[in-house]
């Protein structure tokens, strides 16, 4: 066999490889889409999207998801609330003002956070946050938005350090010596220099960590409390997408308007996390424009 | 030479016929109905298949009336059901020469929790069906302390919430606010750290972290379950036409035997013994 021919051959067999996860990822959307449309026979979009009861198994059953949608949402909003300043405050310190020594440190420790399943994430929230949340704030119940939120911002941070901390010291070193020429101080420097310059880089890392939240399964069906209304406030119990759809696709019979229901719901998600990724790729692209 | 080839054709000759024989003995049983009984059905096949290779059973859910309907229209063997069969689908089977044939083989009950510290001991089943569809929101209504009531409950795809559904809230809603767990285990572990809280779980996961109430004065008990004297209870079924024959009758001996009944009870239900 020639030479060529060999490297032809390795690289198609590498091309077969990449192209899995696309074929992977097409095979999912048709499936999604095929299972969840039907629901549409048995309600409209509007009844879907912004129906106030999910009661998927009654006589009539309703299936209005906007209770759903709010949740995931009010859980993302608070998780970032709590994950971004953690998040971009650990980068800058990591990449600008922590001593190497400390820096190799913290860096792999902030990573393994990510490395610990949701599942252990959701078992302390309801053994251990879910109590103490109840007895500081004085509710019935720890069970909420807020004790989801907390430890879903705490399970972003690492998505955020990491991806921000990247785009920090991506900063061109010409940008912070010019500021310095100008008299500016490490804090200055950070603040008006290389903050700014790294803004792109960071709102990805944001997107990226809101992306990771709002897919969330585990954590939230265990600590989110799983009360299916509108929600009004933090201290209330809430269900999101995710926790519907693993909670109630296990014992749904297949084909049924439920089951279909919790594919759409699939759909739904699935548009949310897209469009997300998509905006965090256009964000760093343009910010690679800026820096040239 | 001759004989070698003899021998090795009688050899031959022999194995096919016991691979043929097996072949032949390969059955198969069809299994269709009620998630509620669906997890015993399911461990049981498993355990079943284990012992009887050659025993071919797929289990499927559908609920009991797909269950029943199936059965009517033979297309599975066992039929497994959580209710006892209407009058209206005995109507049909006799209609279609099927002769449906009603086997007990576990009883469900389901237990209404508390947290220890609470002072209620006991509900009627209209206060509960208040509970939980909103009607009663605080404990002191029930004679209780000045709390409100946290409201547990299952997912509604659960055969849990299914029998709680339809012995106490007779197909009414369950308040939308209600907190959601998605297991018996779940819900206990809630329901011991929150004071104010109410769930319920199937017998089998009841533990002393917890308090069971009385329900229209009865505690919940393998034996006030198995009398049918406690309100939220009922019995689970397996149908079939006529007579158990064959597989149909080993696999339903197996349910009902020791070990088959063990089952029963690890997945949550009243053993019948």
């Amino acid at each position: 066999m020639k030479r060529t021919q060999k490297e032809n051959l390795i690289r198609g067999f590498f091309c077969l490889f990449a192209s899995l996860s696309i074929l992977f990822l097409l095979g999912i959307l048709i499936v999604l889409f095929k299972e969840g449309l039907p629901i549409f026979k048995v309600t409209t979009f509007k009844e879907f999207l912004f129906g106030k009861f999910w009661y998927p198994t009654y006589e009539p059953p309703e299936f209005g998801i906007l209770p759903l949608i709010l949740g995931s949402f009010l859980v993302t909003l608070g998780a970032l609330i709590i994950s971004v300043p953690l998040g971009v405050a650990s980068a800058i310190y990591i990449s600008e003002a922590a001593s190497p020594k400390i820096k190799e440190f913290i860096k792999p420790v902030i990573e393994l956070l990510a490395g610990i399943p949701s599942v252990v994430y959701g078992f302390f929230g309801m053994v251990v946050v879910a109590p103490l949340v109840a007895k500081i704030f004085n509710l019935p119940v720890g069970l909420n938005a807020f004790t989801a939120s907390l430890i879903l911002g705490i399970m972003a941070i690492p998505t955020i350090t990491s991806i921000s901390e990247d785009a920090i010291s991506a900063v061109p070193k010409r940008f912070k010596e010019a500021s310095y020429a100008l008299g500016a101080n490490k804090w200055e420097t950070i603040l008006r220099a290389t903050l700014p310059a790294a803004g792109g880089g960071i709102t990805t890392a944001i997107i990226l960590g809101i992306a990771r939240v709002i897919g969330e399964t585990m954590t939230v069906l265990m600590v989110a409390g799983g009360a299916a209304v509108i929600p009004h406030s933090f201290f209330q119990p809430v269900r999101t997408m995710t926790a519907t759809i693993a909670a109630e696709m296990g014992e749904t019979v297949a084909g049924s308007a439920h089951f279909c229901a919790l594919f759409a719901i699939a759909i739904v998600l699935f548009v949310i996390t897209l469009s997300f990724n998509i905006l965090a790729d256009i964000l760093t692209q343009r910010f690679r424009k800026r820096l040239g | 030479m001759k004989r070698v080839i003899l021998v090795g054709t009688l050899v031959t000759l022999v194995l096919g016929l016991m691979v043929a024989s097996v072949y032949a003995e390969s059955r198969r049983l069809i299994i269709q109905g009620s998630t509620t009984v669906l997890p015993i059905a399911q461990k049981c096949a498993e355990v079943f298949t284990q012992k009887h290779p050659e025993a071919n059973i797929s289990v499927r859910g559908g609920g009991s009336g797909t269950g029943i309907a199936a059965l009517i229209d033979g297309i599975c063997d066992i039929a497994d059901s959580s209710r006892p069969i209407k009058d209206k689908e005995i109507n049909k089977a006799v209609e279609r020469r099927i002769d449906p044939v009603a086997h007990v083989i576990a009883m469900d009950g389901i237990a209404v929790i508390v947290h220890p510290s609470n002072p209620v001991n006991e509900l009627t089943l209209t206060q509960l069906k208040d509970i939980y569809t909103g009607r009663i929101s605080n404990w002191s209504e029930l004679g209780g302390k000045n709390q409100k009531i946290v409201v547990i409950s299952r997912d509604v795809a659960s055969g849990t919430f299914e029998c709680f559904n339809k012995l106490v809230l007779k197909k009414q809603r369950v308040r939308p606010d209600a907190l959601l767990q998605a297991s018996n285990a779940a819900v206990l572990s809630v329901v011991k750290r929150t004071k104010g809280a109410i769930g319920y779980v199937g017998l089998g996961y009841l533990s002393s972290e917890v308090k069971a109430l009385k329900i229209e004065g009865i505690l919940p008990s393998e034996d006030t379950v198995l009398k049918g004297t406690y309100p939220i209870s009922r019995p689970l079924f397996m149908y079939t036409n006529g007579k158990p024959k064959g597989l149909a009758k080993d696999f339903i001996d197996f349910v009902l035997s020791e070990e088959g009944q063990g089952i029963v009870k690890e997945q949550g239900f009243v053993p019948l013994k």
